[in-house]
């Protein structure tokens, strides 16, 4: 459905050579899909965005969108972002002011080649916004709504073109925390019902994980990973997916050699050795960073209950931080500190002893740049 | 493809790139030579003709160097040059002092009659300048003036008290007249202080004083100078108050000596193109240093773009002494100089107040007026002039801000400033300047209406300018682009989504050059012909005439019109949801 291939976009800077915005930048989204690029500010995905509607004006590449192609700088092909007929929503709302909620909404069908009749117009205005809830403000001026409601209002305008392709650009990040947790419902909710092809921007990990089908996790103007939800977060590839996506222990460590009972890699670290899950190659030898969820480390009282292939130790309460929901633990193993995150009825108090259980499928082995690539 | 603008470029789809004649680029390029057209070319002729000698049927006119040494051969320019800078300097002096101690009051503390005040503030930009010196002749004159007739009255002498024929005279009058200006400079500098600044010194353990002193002012000081330097340009501009007081007494100045020039017999164009360049060059110098000041007085950072509303200080009673000076501030500058216009154009022959005097009231003079032949064409062409230039100016200035503002053609930075060139023309040289341009390429422009039609959308571009720059910046630019994913094109973005977001911006625009242009004298005077006068060359003709009591009559009549007219405007625009800028 949308084929983006060697995307580059730069901007010009005042003195100095262009800042590369976005860089190589290459992925393919599937029809109906909720696609979403996450990242830090900063990292390119807003000028990714902006380079898929033709709002900027990439230096190389090529996008095409159901065998249209919408731009390519090989075949000198630009489509200006009025032709293209993506629904847009923007992190502003850009919401026009002098406007009421019907017309704002009904704008994209006006200036449409295509001339539709007053009636024509009015229903499906009407059906749109009944989609997003707003149909008893249609006569409202678009200035009088919430901030909720204004979103959903560029939601509904984007909608309203039946769009190719819909373009969302942070629309969560100026609502306030609750809203936020709703609208998130209620956008999985019209994108699932509709199946519109959805590119999402984002760099909250929580939103992304909670509405794509897939993600590409952006840094410095490149991609550095792409995949499932679920990939993403349990198999990162390198040490920036893992500490961007949610909060992780990394642990330092050397690759002693295979398992052979598991099957699984086994490494050194100042936590003592594990066997990890390693996405990459690795070979004896080699300098890794083990990365593991502190919801993964699971503690015990007593001895844990004995699990073949599972990495087990003890070590010392020497913080611990309550958050409600659950109970942070650091756990001094030795001179490592880990993290723990554990139910609330975990008691143990400052100094106890505590033991420690780690799935090796949660214990992911990043291989450190300079080794991995004189391992391959 | 010249252009590297992409919000939407012009490249279609298929095997061969296929170029779209987009209307939009016409539009733009029409604009563009429009104002350099405006911009550049009178002001190459002034410069052309500086270095002419006149020519004559006998004589066809050559190069020469002659103007420059003519005017700075001669002792007189030294005094000229000082009279200049004395009359400037004197003028922006006072009205700073005036203007600051205004905004201060009004902004910082908590004088009563403050609202009353905002409003009043208003009211000196339609009184044109040539109808304020005038009133303050009939006040301040020796011989007619009340202001001495009453001092003489009271101590029985025939002292002359005051002589508003004099350099003082001059800086005083002027000085009033601009204060409304730095009023409104100075409101605005207050506005941009973050009030926390001072409020930290406070918590420092400060005084009054040593705040006063260590922070505001420091932190005022780019205004402040920005503000001189603005009403130093604006002050060695100044025409109606050096020719209408300095030159019956002989105290020239720039622009009354390139008057002169050209009205002399033979009138010497070449010797006023060269003081023209003259002033020229000490107007450019002055708003060079202002904007380099401006653009310095970023690094104080004052200005967050908060609408800050600071804590008052509380003056006790001396607030009283505040509100007396806002009322003798209102009684020099509005109520005085309106109430001797009234009284004059309420007699048949010009008298001081007096018993017997206040019998002979008629209205003899409004229906002289009324019935005066030129009175009505000059309404008219006015009327035609400034609605024709204010709708043109802004019009004009909001593509133009556009370009600057939301593409990124290559050298859109230069528009900006060629767009800002008329600025440093005084109003006088901009009409010597035009008047060179056309009567040397002629195409029968000279002489109509047509050319003071130029002259005013040429001097109020900057205005336009600076409006459309204002509500353009505060324009979030996704605005348009969602205009552009909805699939509008660029004129149907900008005629449906841009210009109707301007509207405010663009209404108080408007408003305030049809004001201006109402005003108008300087360029007028060298540029209109019989059956072209505009009001203010009216007035100014009456004025040589010695007809006081009829161009009283028409100077009420007309503040009466402006006064309606900005009455009206503001309620237009409450009732639409306009808001001034
Ligand atoms: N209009 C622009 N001009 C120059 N640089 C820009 C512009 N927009 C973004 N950038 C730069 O490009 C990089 C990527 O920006 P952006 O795509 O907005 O990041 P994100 O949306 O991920 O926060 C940043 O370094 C930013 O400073
Ligand atoms: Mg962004």
């Amino acid at each position: 459905m949308l084929t983006v291939k060697g995307l580059n976009t730069e901007y010009p800077s005042q003195k100095g050579p262009p800042v590369k915005a976005a860089q190589d930048v290459t992925f393919e989204v599937p029809a109906g899909k909720f696609f979403t690029l996450l990242g830090p500010s900063g990292c390119g995905k807003t000028t990714t965005l902006r380079s898929i509607a033709g709002l900027e004006r990439p230096v190389g590449g090529e996008i095409v969108v159901n065998g249209r192609t919408v731009y390519s700088s090989e075949k000198k092909i630009f489509i200006p972002p009025n032709q293209r007929n993506f629904g847009m929503v923007f992190q502003s709302y850009a919401i026009w002011p002098h406007m009421t909620v019907f017309a704002n909404a009904a704008f994209p069908l006006e200036v449409r080649k295509t001339k539709m009749t007053k009636t024509e117009i009015r229903e499906k205005v009407m059906r749109v916004l009944s989609a997003v809830a707003l149909e008893q403000y249609a006569d409202r001026e678009a200035t009088k709504l919430s901030g909720g409601q204004q979103q959903r209002l560029a939601l509904a305008r984007a909608l309203v073109m039946e769009p190719e392709l819909l373009l969302l650009d942070e629309p969560l990040s100026n609502l306030d925390a609750k809203l936020r947790d709703r609208m998130r419902f209620e956008l999985k909710r019209i994108q699932r019902e509709l199946g519109l092809t959805t590119i999402y921007v984002t760099h909250d990990q929580g939103e992304a994980l909670a509405l794509s089908h897939e993600i590409a996790v952006m840094n410095e103007g490149r991609i550095v990973q792409v995949g499932t939800p679920r990939e993403i977060y349990e198999h990162p590839r390198t040490k920036f997916v893992a500490d961007f996506i949610g909060t992780t222990n990394f642990i330092d460590g050397t690759v002693l050699g295979m398992d052979n009972a598991s099957g699984r890699w086994n490494v050194r670290t100042p936590a003592g050795d594990m066997l990890v899950h390693a996405v990459q190659t690795l070979a004896p030898n080699m300098a890794v960073t083990v990365s593991i969820r502190p919801e993964d480390v699971e503690v015990f009282e007593e001895a844990a209950p004995a699990g073949s292939g599972l990495n087990l130790t003890s070590g010392m309460v020497d913080q611990k931080v309550f958050l409600g929901d659950f109970v942070d633990f650091q756990i001094k193993i030795g001179e490592f500190v880990l993290l723990s995150r554990a139910h609330p009825s975990m008691r143990t108090p400052i100094g106890d002893k505590i033991h420690v259980r780690m799935n090796p499928e949660k214990c992911v082995a990043i291989p450190d740049i300079s080794s991995a690539r004189s391992a391959a | 493809m010249a252009s590297v603008e992409n919000v939407s470029g012009n490249l279609q789809t298929g095997d061969q790139p296929v170029v779209k004649a987009d209307p939009k680029w016409a539009i733009m390029g029409g604009v563009v030579s429009i104002v350099a057209w405006l911009a550049l070319v009178p002001l190459v002729f002034l410069i052309y003709q500086s270095f002419r000698t006149p020519g004559t049927a006998r004589k066809p006119a050559i190069w020469t160097l002659g103007n420059y040494l003519d005017a700075y051969s001669n002792s007189d320019t030294l005094v000229l040059f000082a009279n200049s800078v004395e009359f400037a300097a004197g003028t922006a002096i006072l009205a700073l002092v005036v203007g600051t101690a205004l905004a201060w009051m009004t902004e910082r503390t908590n004088t009563p009659l403050k609202p009353l005040f905002y409003a009043l503030s208003i009211i000196p930009l339609i009184i044109p300048g040539i109808l304020f010196v005038v009133s303050w002749i009939f006040l301040a004159s020796p011989k007619i003036g009340l202001i001495n007739l009453a001092l003489q009255n009271i101590f029985g002498t025939d002292k002359v008290y005051v002589d508003i024929y004099s350099m003082a005279g001059m800086i005083w009058v002027d000085g009033l007249h601009y204060a409304p200006i730095a009023f409104l400079l100075m409101t605005a500098a207050f506005r941009a202080m973050d009030p926390s600044l001072e409020e930290s010194a406070m918590m420092s353990g400060a005084s009054m004083w040593g705040i006063f002193r260590r922070i505001t002012l420091k932190l005022a000081f780019p205004a402040v100078a920005a503000s001189f330097l603005i009403l130093f340009v604006r002050s060695i501009e100044s025409f109606e108050v050096p020719a209408l007081l300095g030159l019956p007494v002989g105290i020239q100045v720039f622009t009354s000596a390139i008057y002169d020039a050209i009205h002399s017999y033979p009138s010497n164009i070449g010797l006023a193109a060269a003081y023209a360049i003259t002033l020229l060059v000490i107007t450019m110098g002055g708003i060079y240093f202002q904007s380099r000041i401006t653009a310095q007085g970023g690094k104080y950072s004052t200005v967050t773009g908060k609408g800050f509303r600071p804590r008052t200080i509380d003056l006790g009673r001396w607030k009283y002494l505040t509100a007396g000076i806002f009322v003798v501030y209102a009684l020099m500058v509005v109520i005085l100089p309106f109430l001797v216009l009234l009284w004059s154009s309420l007699q048949k022959f010009y008298s001081v107040p007096s018993m017997e005097a206040l019998r002979n009231v008629s209205l003899a003079a409004y229906v002289t007026i009324i019935n005066y032949p030129s009175v009505g064409t000059a309404v008219w062409n006015s009327f035609i002039l400034s609605i024709g230039s204010a709708t043109t100016v802004m019009v004009l200035t909001a593509i133009v801000c556009w370009i600057v503002l939301r593409t990124k053609i290559r050298g859109r930075f230069l528009l900006d400033q060629l767009a800002s060139i008329p600025l440093v023309l005084p109003g006088l040289v901009m009409g010597l300047a035009i008047m060179v341009c056309y009567l040397t390429i002629g195409g029968g422009i000279y002489g109509t209406i047509w050319i003071l039609f130029i002259a005013y959308v040429t001097r109020f571009l900057p205005y336009g300018m600076r409006y459309n720059t204002t509500s353009m910046v505060q324009l979030h630019k996704e605005l348009e682009e969602s205009a552009a994913m909805s699939g509008a094109s660029w004129f149907t973005s900008f005629r449906r989504i841009v210009l109707p977001l301007l509207k405010p911006g663009l209404l108080a625009g408007w408003i305030y050059i049809v004001i201006v242009s109402v005003r108008e004298l300087s360029s007028s005077i060298l540029l209109y012909s019989p059956g072209t006068e505009v009001v203010s060359i009216v007035i100014w003709e009456m004025w040589q005439n010695g007809q006081y009591v009829e161009l009283s009559a028409f100077g009420v009549m007309l503040i009466a019109t402006l006064f309606v007219f900005v009455m009206t405007a503001q309620w237009i625009g409450k009732r639409f949801g306009v808001k001034e800028t």
